[in-house]
């Protein structure tokens, strides 16, 4: 469909304000998808995680360079771009961790010697950056019409020194925790696709947290639901 | 006129293995073993050695199998950052020149030696292997930086567990010289004389596995295991059983089950590579 559809999601594990901070308990922030935004990728989205943001366009499939092509599957590109400065080192190690994670789901079978490339824009960071832009890349592969096995979506989650968990953590609370899981599982069956971790945790507290990862992708894969189901059911 | 030539097997085998590597591994892992004779959980021959580089204030040399690296660490002055006055630097490099793998040219560092460093920056910070407040001189206005230094030298596969066991290994050997800050002239004296060891106060270790056809864990992948596997899986784990760094780059999906188990056999790793670790620092000299 043309022009720009705006989804927003009052998506909670429990009830619990919108605004303002936070009650105890698991729950995500506010997130909010708009797809279809740019003109000129094949696809597009923003996500929105509370305040951070994150802009996706998707070129793809494409001509790809000879040197790039694989005979068989579809080569996938990422690039991600911080809000300032010039990508480093950090920037790289996420490209990394997004590309292995989209090229899990992508059917790159069905396009060989071609490409796909994902461009990243952080437009804010406020915490659960990694997670957002998980979310970001996978709205815009629907938007753009790849196909794709499963879908996918990001949660992280924070331990903070006496172990209580907090999901979608803002920067705040993710500078104060002891330790700060980012966990990327697909849409069949929530298996583990991506996880990458920052900090000292016990065995016991991971399989902790993938458990609440787990039960909150729940509302992020809902929440893909409804959006393209609104932005589809409008003639 | 179609003729059968009576091939030697090992030639067939060898055909075999370059056309369909990926069926040629199939048939060994169906019965629980792997091309080199290892079994699925069993980690490739070890060996360390520690000191060999005389003008590195550490240095240690890590071979797994045929994947080898080697760690040099280099102490200098420098100002502590703005942010915090009392902490030092360590700064990782992982470097992999072409010497060490045909996929490498050389130029500036390719993703695989960018995501290596990052690794590697990441298990340090997480893991508080060294106390950064140790490395401070004199608040505000001297701190050691110890530049470590991964080259690798041969490249089959593993490198993060053999980059991040080499650098515990050459930060335990790395001995600072002790300086104290001259009150009259506010300049740094270096006493070569009196040396001290770092304070390691953890032992990360880093355990990975390649995941194949989306159900099988293999354990220390070779270079061309890993390039047929679907997924790989870092643990890297410290004595006590805390976790420091879960590294699971994209790839097949994996269950918490399965999860559970690779947690099981990286602590069997760590007690290995400690155990292999402390026989070689004991039957060092001491200087």
């Amino acid at each position: 469909m043309d022009g720009a559809m705006h989804t927003d999601a009052k998506s909670r594990a429990e009830t619990g304000t919108e605004s303002g901070p936070r009650g105890p308990g698991c729950s995500l922030r506010h997130f909010a998808c708009e797809q279809n935004l740019l003109s000129r990728p094949d696809g597009s989205a923003s996500f929105i995680q509370g305040d951070t943001s994150v802009l996706v366009g998707v070129y793809g499939p494409a001509e790809v360079k000879v040197s790039k092509e694989i005979f068989n599957k579809a080569t996938l590109e990422v690039i991600l771009r911080p809000k300032i400065g010039l990508p480093g080192v950090a920037e790289k190690s996420r490209e990394q961790l997004i590309r292995n994670t989209c090229e899990a789901v992508v059917l790159g079978a069905l396009h060989p010697r071609t490409s796909i490339t994902v461009v990243l824009q952080v437009i804010s960071d406020a915490g659960s950056l990694l997670a957002c832009c998980l979310n970001a890349a996978c709205m815009a592969l629907v938007d753009a019409g790849v196909p794709m096995r499963a879908l996918f979506c990001g949660v992280t989650c924070a331990l903070d020194s006496d172990g209580t968990l907090v999901l979608d953590p803002t920067a705040k609370q993710e500078k104060e925790a002891r330790a700060v899981l980012t966990f990327a599982l697909d849409s069949v069956e929530r298996k583990l696709l991506m996880s990458t971790t920052k900090g000292l945790y016990s065995d016991a507290e991971l399989q902790q947290c993938l458990a609440a990862a787990q039960a909150a992708s729940q509302h992020v894969f809902r929440f893909y639901r409804e959006s393209l189901q609104r932005r589809y059911s409008k003639s | 006129m179609l003729r059968f030539i009576n091939l030697p097997q090992i030639y067939f085998n060898t055909c075999f293995r370059t056309v369909e590597p990926l069926d040629y591994y199939r048939r060994f892992l169906k019965e629980n073993c792997r091309p080199d004779g290892r079994e699925l959980g069993e980690f490739r021959t070890t060996t360390v050695n520690i000191g060999s580089i005389s003008t590195a204030d550490g240095s240690a040399l890590v071979k797994l199998g045929n994947t080898t690296v080697i760690c040099g660490v280099k102490a200098e002055f420098a100002a502590p950052p703005a942010d915090a006055p009392d902490k030092g630097y360590v700064v990782p490099n992982v470097d992999l020149p072409p010497l060490c793998s045909s996929r490498f040219r050389s130029g500036p560092p390719g993703e695989e030696a960018q995501v290596a460093s990052q690794f590697i920056a990441d298990v340090i910070e997480n893991s508080q292997i060294i106390q950064k407040e140790d490395l401070c001189i004199s608040p505000g206005k001297l701190a050691w930086v110890l530049y470590c230094d991964l080259i690798c030298l041969d490249y089959d596969g593993n490198i993060l567990d053999a980059c991040t066991f080499a650098l515990l290994a050459a930060l335990k050997n790395v001995q600072l010289p002790e300086v104290t800050i001259n009150e009259e002239t506010a300049l740094a004296e270096v006493n070569l004389k009196k040396k001290n060891y770092l304070n390691i106060r953890t032992h990360p270790v880093a355990t990975s596995f390649a995941v194949f056809d989306d159900t099988l864990l293999i354990v220390d992948p070779t270079g061309e295991e890993e390039h047929l596997a679907t997924g790989t899986l870092t643990i890297v784990m410290d004595e006590e059983g805390k976790l420091c760094c879960l590294h699971k780059p994209g790839g097949s999906g994996l269950t918490g089950a399965k999860l559970q188990d690779c947690m099981s056999r990286a602590v069997t790793r760590h007690k290995e590579v400690k155990k292999l670790m402390d026989e070689v620092i004991k039957s060092m000299k001491p200087k």
